[in-house]
């Protein structure tokens, strides 16, 4: 089996992206929201997101200021572009937010998640999971006899490309980091 | 001063510090330590409401009459659930309020303690921004950036949740100008080529109309003025929503009336027909707008408001400009005067507005043997105008007839609970406008439903002798909810009536004020006289009509030229796509 003979999706960065098509008139954005690291915040935005029934289909976030106590919260979400463009206003009138940036509307950018994905099985198909991660850039960083967690940090849409391929290879478990972003060349975000 | 104090004295000592003249409030178990402080001094007054639903519109009534943040102290749990309704409120209409709440003390936040609530949780969606004090060290900085959240940008509630520990516990006192405000810095200053833009549509409008909205009363006195000068300047039409009623004269020569769903034929009508709209301070709220695709099909459209996302929201405009009211008005007038204050004539678009006014669109039928619910308002509005006069309202009917049979010339005179839509908002909202106006004229225009939500603030009425006169309009129904049933359920009125209502005269007395009963509109005049010179708390039971409908109305779901006049028109008005709008 190869990468080729997958079905292609609806995304203009993959040749086989499987993530669901948008509806029409429907954009996918990648924002970025840099924010105080107070109790709660992370809160305020998913509620700020499900209140107002906004889509959520990753969020990471993490401290990136230890000193000044800033986080960044990565944000990928989908809506028509007026919904997208009152996300953004809803983001940035919190009080504890100090910029959002919409790295989907400035173009040039970088997009990774990491996953791990866990693969069982012998003979034939343990060759071939090894083989496939080789193609795809992943790293095996636990083995057994009988079983494989490869490392693959990629584009969510390569991401999911590799876990179809594991599918039928033994696949046993995903856990994935949802997508971190920056602007690609020497300007910061904000 | 030593600025060693504990949690309780930092409270107090930040309230003094920020100007604090009043707090409402309601003491209990998680509170005690700040209550003792309250106790040991007489700068702050603290008023005892009897639910803490009070406090919170109270406070409210006192921040909308004054423009100074309303302030609440009410203890964990159950103190503080009870206030949700109240910040909700506050923050659907932009009003600002610090409400300050007793939390279980820090070591026992997590066991489900006594009296117990996830507080800031719960009120994460109900307010602008909110914390847990966990240090002492940080109450005052947060109390400071509390009233700053609160009173600048888009004026909303806040809360701040104290542990009963951090109370006690001692810290350092900062004062306002020390504590880290900056952070949240609103932009007040329109975009200047946006503002040209919109100068530019001024000059250029055939048919314009100003649709001003709450944002002018947030933005305080001088955008009032402003308005004002733009009007007179321009000779342009003017309408409000509810909440900016007042910010433009309703006497003024510009003033159209009241728009949206209950607002006049010839507002509604201007608005659909004008080829410039000028919203200022106001939110395109459904109750405006009605159908959304045949909202005003015809105009160029300028917003100005703070909230970037109050923009684009429901409606697409072409000249956006985020700012303060009063500072963009400012410009645009001095760049409009610059320019030569130049305009297209515009006597054509008044001669129309003229005609649709001549339809007359308030009219109701007299009767001489039941007292008409508008025709109460009619003489309360006749008896009181020119008074020094403040009025609140509960929600229903009652509402909408204050709105469109009275005037009001200046901002900051009308309170009412527009995007919540509170029943029980304004009786403690009447209680905490006369704590700020002790010697003005406030009447609360009520329905017997509404009132009784929050009747058991008479009781505060009567413990601080605040005059404040209920004057409610007793249908003996859930008027509002009566007339939708008529309109849209085939006058199935299902649960809408009051069994079982009080005698409010005898209920008055017990309250230990003055009732008065009218049901005779021969008598109405003097019976109103009487409520006004009695100097003391009045509980008014107006009887009226009990079937009477609140026209005009536009039904839910339909354009502004598709608007209900008077009975006649209401057959089958409403279809089933509108029926499930609200
Ligand atoms: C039963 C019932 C019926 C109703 N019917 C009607 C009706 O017929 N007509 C009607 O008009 N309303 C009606 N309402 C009220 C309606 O629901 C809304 O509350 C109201 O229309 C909103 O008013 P607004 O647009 O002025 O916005 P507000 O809620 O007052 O919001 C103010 C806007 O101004 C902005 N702002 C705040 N401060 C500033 C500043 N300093 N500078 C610039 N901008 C600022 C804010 O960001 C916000 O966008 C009704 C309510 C009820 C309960
Ligand atoms: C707390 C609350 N519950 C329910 C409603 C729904 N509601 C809107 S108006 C209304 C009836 C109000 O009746 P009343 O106060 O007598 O005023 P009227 O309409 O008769 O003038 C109701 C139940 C509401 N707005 N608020």
């Amino acid at each position: 089996m190869s990468p080729m003979t997958l079905k292609p999706g609806s995304s203009a960065q993959s040749a086989y992206n499987l993530r669901s098509t948008l509806p029409e008139s429907h954009e996918r954005h990648t924002l970025s929201v840099l924010v105080d690291n107070e109790p709660g915040v992370l809160a305020r935005v998913i509620g700020l997101f499900s209140g107002r029934g906004y889509n959520i289909e990753s969020l990471t976030v993490a401290e990136t200021d230890h000193a000044s106590h800033l986080s960044r919260i990565t944000i990928v979400t989908t809506g028509t572009p007026q919904v997208i463009d009152q996300i953004h206003a809803q983001l940035e009138r919190m009080v504890p937010v100090h910029g959002v940036t919409d790295l989907t509307v400035l173009g040039a950018h970088i997009e990774r998640e990491l996953a791990l994905v866990k693969v069982a099985s012998t003979g034939e198909k343990r060759v071939e999971a090894l083989r496939m991660a080789d193609l795809m850039q992943a790293r095996c960083v636990d083995v057994t006899l009988e079983s494989f967690v490869f490392e693959i940090a990629q584009t969510s849409d390569q991401i999911d490309a590799f876990i179809e391929l594991m599918r039928p290879l033994g696949l046993l478990e995903v856990a994935r980091t949802g997508v971190a972003a920056v602007m690609r060349g020497k300007e910061p975000m904000e | 001063m030593s600025t060693e104090m504990t949690g309780a004295e930092i409270v107090v000592q930040a309230l003094k510090d920020q100007g604090v003249e009043v707090v409402f409030g309601y003491p209990g178990g998680a509170v005690l330590p700040i209550y003792d402080e309250i106790f040991k001094q007489n700068e702050i007054r603290h008023i005892l409401v009897r639910h803490e639903q009070g406090a919170a519109h109270a406070a409210e009534g006192y921040a909308r009459s004054t423009g100074k943040p309303g302030v609440v102290l009410v203890t964990s749990g159950p103190g503080a659930t009870n206030a949700v309704t109240g910040m909700t409120d506050a923050l659907m209409d932009s009003i600002p309020l610090v409400v300050l709440t007793g939390q279980v003390p820090t070591f026992m936040i997590g066991n489900d303690a006594f009296q117990e609530a996830d507080t800031v949780g719960i009120t994460r969606p109900c307010t602008k921004h909110n914390w847990l004090v966990r240090d002492t060290d940080q109450l005052a900085d947060t109390i400071h950036r509390g009233f700053h959240v609160a009173t600048h940008g888009r004026p909303g509630p806040v809360l701040i949740d104290i542990p009963k520990d951090v109370q006690f516990a001692t810290g350092t006192y900062v004062a306002p100008e020390q504590a880290r405000t900056h952070t949240y810095a609103p932009r007040t200053r329109g975009d200047r080529a946006a503002i040209e833009a919109a100068v530019e549509l001024l000059e250029r409008a055939e048919r314009p109309v100003l649709y001003t909205g709450g944002g002018v009363i947030n933005s305080g006195p001088r955008a009032s003025a402003l308005l004002r000068e733009l009007a007179a300047e321009t000779g342009f039409p003017l309408t409000s929503t509810l909440m900016g009623l007042g910010a433009y004269p309703a006497s003024g020569p510009a003033w159209i009336g009241m728009l949206g769903m209950h607002g006049t034929y010839e507002a509604n009508m201007t608005m659909h027909g004008c080829d410039a709209m000028f919203c200022i301070g106001a939110r395109f709220d459904d109750r405006i707008t009605g159908k959304l695709d045949a909202f005003s099909p015809g105009s160029r459209k300028v917003h100005v408001d703070i909230d970037p996302s109050s923009i684009n929201k429901n409606i697409r405009v072409d000249v956006p400009i985020v700012g303060d009211i009063a500072e963009v008005l400012e410009e645009m007038l001095a760049i409009w005067r610059e320019r030569g204050a130049k305009k297209r004539d515009v006597s054509a678009w008044w001669k129309q507005i003229e005609e649709w006014r001549a339809v007359k669109c308030l009219t109701y039928k007299a009767s001489t043997s039941t007292i008409k619910p508008q025709y109460a308002i009619e003489r309360l509005e006749a008896l009181t105008r020119g008074m020094d006069r403040y009025v609140t309202t509960e929600v229903g009917q009652h509402q909408m007839w204050a709105a469109q049979f009275m005037g009001f010339d200046e901002p900051n005179r009308w309170m009412t609970s527009g995007g919540l839509g509170t029943m029980g908002y304004g009786t403690p909202a009447s209680i905490g406008v006369q704590v700020a106006h002790p010697e003005s004229l406030v009447i609360n225009v009520a329905g017997e439903a509404s009132w009784l939500m929050n009747m058991q603030e008479m009781g505060t009425a009567v413990q601080y002798r605040l005059p404040v006169k209920q004057f409610i309009l007793n249908n003996e129904r859930l008027g509002m909810v009566r007339q939708w049933q008529q309109l849209l359920h085939g006058e199935r009125y299902s649960h809408s009536w009051s069994e079982a209502l009080p005698d409010f005269v005898k209920l008055a007395e017990a309250f230990g004020c003055k009732g008065i009963k009218c049901d005779d509109p021969a008598d109405l005049d003097d019976a109103i006289r009487e409520m006004l010179a009695y100097d003391g708390p009045v509980i008014f039971d107006c009887v009226v009509e009990k079937h009477e409908n609140c026209f005009p109305m536009i039904p839910s779901g339909k354009a502004h030229n598709e608007m209900l006049l008077g009975e006649a028109s209401t057959e089958g008005a409403i279809g089933s796509s509108g029926a499930v709008l609200v």
